[in-house]
């Protein structure tokens, strides 16, 4: 009987593919850096790595909310809309202190995300629809807001702060990323709201049964991604000097990307934060790279190449993942 | 009683689902609760677990009156359900997995990830189970995570635990693990109502047995004083009378040329050794409980699953398919046990959902010749007697009688050697069933080799030249026209042949 | 076990007959208040100059719409059109202008530049189809793809650059008229028509219907399922690649970064508003160019009464939940 057990309860599914791409996404990041560290001079140098940290946190932010969205088997394509609008919000807001900024930016990518999760969880309206949807109506209210310009900040209140100086000799827009993925990270693996947002994407129906609150979940996850799109677009505006209704095109396809190249099945149920992370900086590392390359002359390779690269890295993991996927099914 | 459910009726849209359905469950007794598809064991349950609400009828519970509105409040009583397809997240590690929605905390809120994995472990350990509670469900057997939805049920501090077919997917080895399992909870005190078809099974772990038929409890008494061909008589009623029109062809079946003949065939666990043979012009009954494997086998004849062993043959060529094109191409037409999943197209006409299949050979430069359709579907609703306002109604609006006729007829229009008709009058009234009975038999008399598999015994009985009998997954015996008698077929299928 | 029919209790029934009104009409009757109010309010509606612009304007996304509408019946989508627009709106004026081919002929150029970059971007459509009928990748992440680095692809092969050209035979499909009409309009006109024919009237039609009405029983029926759906992608490629060779045409100017910029959108409201389920199984090519003029006439009504552009989007984001929201109540 007893070894009857020990059998039985042999794991028969040899690796899962999650870890499998999370493994592949460090190991493709560290080659990348490693790379770049021999080929170019000041790849490694502080302010080649302090503006990229600077820059590409925002992406991040809005990466983190994506890898959540995803993990609910949803998708979030308004993220960069909201972030426009956020960042004219955030703008028009900034002469009255830095923080009625932040929190009014933050603010309109809570109410958008919100909408989005009422649409989703309400009108029973696809996840696609609906943030589509929203995408369209946030650069609508962008726009009409910022009066089709973009909006300068005020450089009196601090507000600039947030986006252009550094702390403890750390960009700050580095740190705000930082603390969301710790938060992230943590509430995703250590708090039971977050091991949820898992067991939904899993299989809703399942989920309902196991007397899980699904509407109430799938709802906030949207409003996370909205507020965190918001404080992405507050960063925006304010590293920049000027809210920016016509900017984030794209974006939503960064993050999608991002979470994807991390791990995260699009068919939700899986997902690392911290491999969400390791996507985002590879991403953004690719870019950074061609910069490098185009500096030495050797070729000329137009930025434009990044999207055709970004397609294809996404186009690799997710054959890769449909590959494994059957592979698993058929087990 | 723990729970005793009275006089419990519900209907669906007018349609009675159940009339007066009763059920008791003792303290620590295990309740075997059987039926064909359709008899309402399905909806007794959703109804004692609060999916569905009941037209009538009282439900008690530990000694009280209860009313569940959703499955939160049945499970907060105490009723867990372990579903068939089992309902864990397949992702989460077997700690989460039982608890789930009741997590134990630390003072700030967060998980308290060593009381999980050290509770889990020491739950599992009460059923012998000794496995590493990180690790996702996905990666255990089915039995193992059968025996986790347990022991979740058991840290949920369940009375009663309903099991819905759980030894469906499972081997022997694991049965017998399961089995265990069920005299552990036995032994705490806890009931369980054990929904299953395999018979043998029945009879060692349980202790009751409730008998459904058509929305009604038929029997219900103790395991050990209901024999086996009782049970299976209960089962599957009795409606010979309506039948007795339908004439048997006179001539002798066992010298007309072999149609298709199925030798060893196995693929998965559901399918495992199943011979059977059609000859031309005669109707091949597939008989066996619900989870015998009829239905797989007919969906790898027709290549909508893989042939993993054994041969199939048409008209002594040796044939295999892979996408049920290739069938139909060689003349064999599937009419599916569940129309609505398998069968219709519900938003497309009657005409267009007839000549599906026949479209390839409809069309002049890849146009639809509408006078043809036209004319092969006017010929096939006369034909067939098909109730409708116009080949035009979508065919959701039809009855499943009619429905049933349409799909009959989008094979035998495209003129096919064998049809394999799986449940041909499931949902159909009695007066609709002969007639599509006397339709196969008329053509068959006409040539046609039709494999059809039935769970209606007075239907095989009826119209059947030969029946195959699968059990488990295997052939276990044949009847031929001469042996056929309700007894014969009784005996076989409860396994008293060999 | 049993599945059991859980059909509405009759309750319910007032509000779905609403719902269902609402879907089957409701786009009609948007249409016609949209006319009536501008016949009204706007100032010089009825004119040929207003029907000129509004035609013009609508005809590219009608076009590439029909082709999502063949890919939402069969229960997918395509993100990538836009992206395929801009590839196909690229390769044209680098043909003609012969940098591509070793060709002198003029006359063959202007030819190739409207077969090649069609056949380019049929072949890119082919790619959608094998990602989602052989690797079973959802057609939304499937098509994001493309609709990433299509657009890149065209980019690079351009470096950014704008392509300014005078062209007249080139530029004929665009701003040629045959009597009178608009020949983009013509192409609009002839594609519906083909589509709605397809649908109606041709085998690979049916079963397009059939396999986004129920794909397991569209197998069961020996309908080659991995095929239609390669068809249908291989279609939308193909209109997209004709709407963009359109767009540029009317530019006098190919502007890669631009061209098709957020058509899949338009696109997806169209066949919304024109009241095919974004679930499949039905494909109202007919609805769908009504769901594009709809649109279209919101913006003008709009524009024209002084409503900013952006406002219209918020608007078109309103009609696009509403509409999806009345298709699937009428559904339910």
């Amino acid at each position: 009987m007893t070894s009857m057990l020990k059998i039985l309860s042999r794991p028969f599914v040899a690796k899962s593919s999650g870890d499998l791409a999370r493994l592949g996404v460090i190991v493709a990041l560290a080659g990348l850096i490693l790379f770049g560290a021999l080929r170019y001079d000041n790849f490694l140098s502080p302010f080649n790595i302090l503006s990229f940290l600077r820059y590409n946190s925002m992406f991040a932010l809005i990466a983190l909310g994506m890898a959540f969205v995803i993990i609910t088997g949803g998708i979030d394509l308004s993220v960069g809309g909201v972030a426009a609008m956020a960042s004219v919000v955030a703008a028009y807001l900034s002469p009255y202190g830095w923080l009625p900024g932040l929190a009014g930016g933050m603010a309109a990518g809570l109410i958008a995300g919100s909408i989005n999760g009422i649409i989703i969880t309400r009108m029973r309206i696809q996840p696609f629809i609906a943030t589509l949807a929203m995408m369209l109506a946030a650069y609508g209210t962008a726009l009409l807001l910022a009066n089709n310009q973009s909006v300068s900040v005020s450089y009196d209140t601090g507000f600039t702060t947030i986006g252009q100086d550094d702390f403890l000799g750390f960009p700050i827009p580095a740190w705000i990323a930082i603390l969301a993925y710790v938060l992230g990270w943590v509430f995703l693996e250590r708090h039971p709201a977050g091991r949820h947002v898992l067991a939904i994407g899993d299989g809703e129906a399942t989920a309902n049964l196991m007397g899980l609150k699904v509407e109430k979940t799938l709802f906030a996850v949207y409003a996370l991604s909205g507020l965190l799109a918001g404080l992405a677009g507050v960063i925006l505006a304010s590293q920049f000097g000027a809210g920016q209704p016509t900017e984030g095109v794209g974006w939503e396809l960064f993050a999608i990307a991002s979470v994807v190249v991390g791990g995260t099945l699009l068919t939700g149920g899986s997902g690392s934060v911290g491999a969400t992370l390791a996507g985002a900086l590879l991403l953004a590392m690719v870019f950074n790279i061609l910069n490098f390359e185009n500096g030495l002359g050797w070729i000329s390779l137009s930025a434009y190449w990044q999207s055709v690269i970004r397609g294809a890295f996404l186009l690799i993991v997710v054959v890769l993942q449909a590959k494994l996927m059957n592979k698993t099914e058929a087990n | 009683m723990l729970l005793s459910m009275q006089d419990i009726s519900k209907a669906f849209s007018g349609v009675a689902a159940l009339r007066s359905a009763s059920l008791t469950i003792a303290e620590g007794e295990v309740m075997a609760l059987v039926g064909q598809n359709g008899a309402g064991k399905s909806t007794l349950i959703k109804i004692l677990t609060g999916a569905y609400q009941r037209d009538s009828g009282l439900i008690r519970f530990e000694g009280e009156d209860v009313v569940f509105s959703t499955p939160a409040q049945s499970q907060a009583k105490g009723i867990a359900t372990i579903y068939q397809e089992i309902n864990l997240a397949p992702q989460r590690s077997v700690a989460e997995n039982i608890y789930l929605s009741r997590e134990p905390k630390t003072r700030l809120g967060l998980l308290d990830r060593r009381a999980m994995r050290e509770g889990a472990a020491a739950v599992l350990k009460t059923f012998n189970l000794d496995i590493d509670v990180d690790l996702p469900v996905v990666r255990f057997s089915a039995a193992t995570r059968q025996m986790i939805a347990i022991a979740r049920a058991v840290t949920q501090k369940a009375r009663l635990v309903i099991m819905d077919e759980p030894t469906s997917s499972l081997d022997e080895r694991e049965v017998s693990i399961l089995f265990e399992t069920i005299r552990t909870l036995k032994k705490n005190g806890v009931a369980v109502l054990f929904i299953g078809h395999r018979l043998d099974e029945l009879y060692e772990i349980c202790d009751r047995i409730t008998i459904m038929r058509d929305g009604q409890t038929v029997a219900q008494s103790s395991m050990r004083e209901m024999p086996k061909m009782e049970l299976v008589r209960h089962m599957l009623g009795k409606e010979l009378a309506a039948f007795e029109a339908i004439a048997r062809d006179a001539g002798n079946d066992e010298t007309k040329p072999v149609r298709l003949s199925v030798e060893g065939v196995g693929s998965g666990v559901r399918v495992r050794d199943v011979s059977l043979t059609v000859r031309e012009g005669e109707i091949s009954g597939i008989a066996g409980l619900l989870g015998a494997g009829r239905t797989e086998t007919a969906r790898i004849i027709f290549g909508v699953d893989r042939l993993e062993k054994g041969s199939i043959s048409i008209d002594r060529k040796e044939r295999s398919y892979t996408e049920p094109a290739d069938a139909i191409a060689d003349g064999i037409g599937l009419v599916s046990e569940d129309r609505k999943i398998d069968g219709i197209i519900p938003d497309m006409s009657i005409r267009e959902n007839m000549t599906l299949a026949l479209l390839p050979k409809l069309k002049k430069a890849g146009i639809v010749d509408r006078t043809r359709q036209q004319e092969i579907v006017a010929r096939y609703i006369k034909a067939l007697g098909v109730k409708c306002a116009s080949p035009d109604q979508p065919i959701k609006e039809l009855s499943g009688g009619n429905q049933q006729k349409v799909l009959l007829a989008r094979w035998l229009c495209t003129d096919p050697r064998i049809l394999i008709i799986d449940e041909p009058t499931r949902g159909i009234d009695i007066g609709a069933k002969a007639e599509i009975l006397k339709l196969l038999r008329s053509l068959a008399d006409e040539g046609l080799s039709v494999l059809m598999i039935s769970s209606e015994l007075e239907e095989l009985l009826a119209a059947a030249d030969r029946v195959t009998i699968l059990s488990d997954g295997r052939s276990v015996a044949v009847l031929k026209r001469n042996e056929l008698s309700e007894t014969a077929l009784l005996s076989a299928m409860a396994h008293q042949v060999n | 076990m049993t599945t059991i029919d859980t059909s509405a209790p009759t309750s319910r029934a007032a509000r779905l007959n609403v719902a269902q009104f609402l879907g089957r009409y409701g786009t009609f009757s948007a249409f016609v208040l949209l006319l009536l109010f501008n016949v009204i309010v706007t100032p010089n509606f009825l004119s040929w100059q207003t029907l000129n612009v509004n035609l013009t304007q609508v005809a590219t996304i009608v076009i590439v719409a029909t082709g999502m509408t063949l890919v939402i019946a069969t229960g997918g989508i395509d993100l990538s059109v836009g992206s395929l627009m801009a590839i196909a709106g690229a390769a044209a004026p680098m043909i003609f202008m012969g940098k591509l081919l070793p060709v002198d002929n003029t006359g063959i150029l202007i030819i190739l530049s409207f077969i090649l970059p069609v056949l380019l971007v049929m072949a890119f459509g082919w790619f959608n189809g094998l990602l989602v009928t052989r690797f079973s990748i959802q057609p939304i992440v499937a098509t994001l793809v493309l609709f990433i680095a299509g657009r890149g692809l065209a980019q690079v092969a351009t470096n950014g650059n704008l392509q300014v050209f005078k062209n007249p035979d080139f530029q004929f499909i665009a701003l040629g008229r045959i009597a009178g009409i608009p020949a983009q309009v013509i192409v609009m006109i002839i594609v519906a028509v083909l589509a709605h024919c397809l649908i109606r009237y041709t085998v690979i039609g049916r079963q397009i219907i059939a396999v986004g009405g129920n794909e397991k029983a569209a197998r069961l029926t020996g309908i080659p399922v991995r095929r239609v759906k390669t068809f249908v992608y291989i279609v939308s490629g193909a209109l997209a690649g004709i709407a963009g060779l359109i767009v540029v045409a009317r530019n006098s100017a190919s502007d890669a970064n631009l061209v098709g910029l957020g058509m899949e959108l338009d696109a997806i409201a169209a066949v919304a508003v024109g009241g095919s389920l974004l679930t499949g199984g039905k494909a109202n090519i007919l609805g769908t160019v009504l769901g594009a003029f709809v649109i279209q006439l919101v913006r003008y009504t709009l524009l024209a009464n002084g409503v900013p552009d952006a406002a219209a989007l918020i608007v078109k984001a309103g009609l696009i939940i509403v509409a999806v929201f009345i298709q699937q109540r009428a559904k339910a």
